[in-house]
């Protein structure tokens, strides 16, 4: 990091978003200050740097913020540009990313937010066979390489990382298992929580689901 | 042996309806740029194998195809076309700046065309009261973000503005539709100063859908959407 460079993080631990953006840090190897956001008891802070949206993550550096994770995501690759690049060089081959990441964010966190806030005995076979679909469609993407962004991690995998650690809360609440309905996906998150990385912001997939629980029993769906 | 260099003929296909205004962000972008293309209109209600082909994953327009290769999601295409014909760019340099076009471009959908599309638009009764208000406080970023420039890209139109330009010419319909006022000129004046200048922006001007033809579509939708049976 460069001299007077200032990098904080305003996150909250279990968020899957905050999670995209400490990864992202992290390939590039950025020094920065983590600051937990209590999202039932907003800070001045945090009000001040996301007036719009009032929602973690945002990333402040050298005293301006950036929000909403995947257009923080960017800026990182954009900002620390000459170490480990998420997106690739070439147009076609962004655009691919760009479209797998929207994906990501339309489709797998819009299936986690309805399992979430879903009673059990309300979750439909549907939905289930549904979400299945639309992670063996990751797998399809995936295909033979280790990464979504080829041999190293790059944009996708940062964006879709996160849910590694919540898909033991998903697999309880829905009752599947990853491993016997998705085994590439699976073995993809054991691969990629070898690296440093990626295991240092996630969080742990039981303490995740604790969390969620309680969110549930919040929600009264628990 | 020889290589022969040769220039192939760009080949560029966008896939569009005539009142999509996702599709429409795509032929102002590619216009703005002097890039020529071909336009294949869809039906959406009968939509071609071509289509369900090249987007099979979302089924949508608007589809970019360039040389052969797709790219779909029209956020993502307008991205593409910026990096790939960089004559009159719609983002800046300064990667904060880029960043900020972006937050509110997705700002554009994730939230104004939700208040006002599926809020205000397609519902009534107390709901359209609460889309409404919403949709008042969506409008009032915006109004802080434009106020004291030209364009949400500065002195020219940029991602942002392509993102959110529908509401220089959709919103007016949709206010005729359900008989409010969204975007007052007292309440929100830069924006409404805004609408103006992007509405009658060279190559936007001339690319607008017929008017009439649209408040005959988006009326039957809100009508259809409230026949639906009991709101939730």
């Amino acid at each position: 990091m460069a001299a007077g460079e200032q990098v904080t993080l305003l996150d909250s631990w279990a968020s899957s978003f905050g999670m995209r953006v400490r990864i992202a840090l992290a390939e590039k190897g950025v020094k920065y200050e983590y600051i937990e956001q209590d999202l039932w008891n907003k800070s001045g802070l945090l009000l001040q740097m996301n007036p719009v949206h009032k929602k973690i993550p945002v990333l402040v550096h050298n005293g301006k913020p950036v929000c909403e994770s995947l257009v923080i995501v960017q800026y990182i690759d954009e900002v620390w540009k000459d170490k480990a690049p998420l997106l690739p060089s070439d147009p076609y081959q962004r655009a691919q990313s760009r479209f797998w990441a929207d994906f990501v964010d339309r489709k797998i966190y819009e299936h986690g937010r309805m399992i979430l806030t879903t009673k059990v005995e309300d979750q439909e076979a549907a939905a289930k066979k549904d979400f299945i679909d639309t992670l063996k469609l990751m797998e399809g993407e995936l295909g033979d390489k280790p990464y979504f962004g080829g041999e190293t991690l790059g944009y996708v995998d940062v964006a879709l990382l996160p849910y590694c650690c919540w898909f033991y809360t998903y697999e309880n609440i829905l009752n599947f298992s990853l491993e016997a309905d998705c085994p590439k996906l699976n073995a993809y998150c054991k691969r990629c929580l070898q690296k440093e990385s990626v295991s240092k912001s996630l969080e742990d997939p039981k303490k995740i689901y604790d969390f969620a629980l309680m969110l549930r029993k919040k929600l009264g769906v628990e | 042996m020889d290589e022969m260099k040769y220039s192939m003929a760009e080949e560029i296909k966008v896939f569009r309806s005539w009142s999509s205004p996702f599709a429409l962000r795509i032929i102002w972008a590619l216009k703005l740029k002097g890039v020529e293309f071909d336009t294949i209109y869809e039906d959406l209600t009968n939509k071609s194998p071509l289509l369900l082909q090249y987007n099979p994953i979302h089924k949508k327009v608007p589809v970019l195809v360039h040389n052969g290769k797709v790219i779909c999601e029209s956020l993502v295409i307008l991205e593409y076309i910026d990096e790939t014909w960089k004559q009159n760019p719609l983002l800046p340099e300064d990667p904060h700046q880029k960043a900020n076009a972006r937050f509110w471009a997705k700002f554009g959908d994730d939230k104004v065309m939700q208040s006002i599309g599926g809020g205000v638009l397609l519902k009534e009764g107390k709901e359209q009261e609460e889309g409404f208000a919403a949709s008042m406080e969506d409008l009032k970023y915006l109004e802080e973000e434009i106020r004291g420039k030209k364009f949400f890209g500065g002195e020219t139109i940029g991602l942002a503005d392509i993102a959110l330009g529908w509401l220089a010419h959709y919103l007016d319909i949709f206010e005729e539709i359900v008989g409010l006022k969204l975007i007052d000129q007292e309440k929100f004046p830069s924006l409404a100063a805004w609408k103006q200048e992007f509405t009658n922006a060279p190559i936007i001007r001339e690319n607008w859908p017929d008017r009439d033809k649209l408040v005959t579509k988006f009326a039957a939708m809100r009508e259809a959407n409230l026949g639906k049976g009991t709101p939730k």
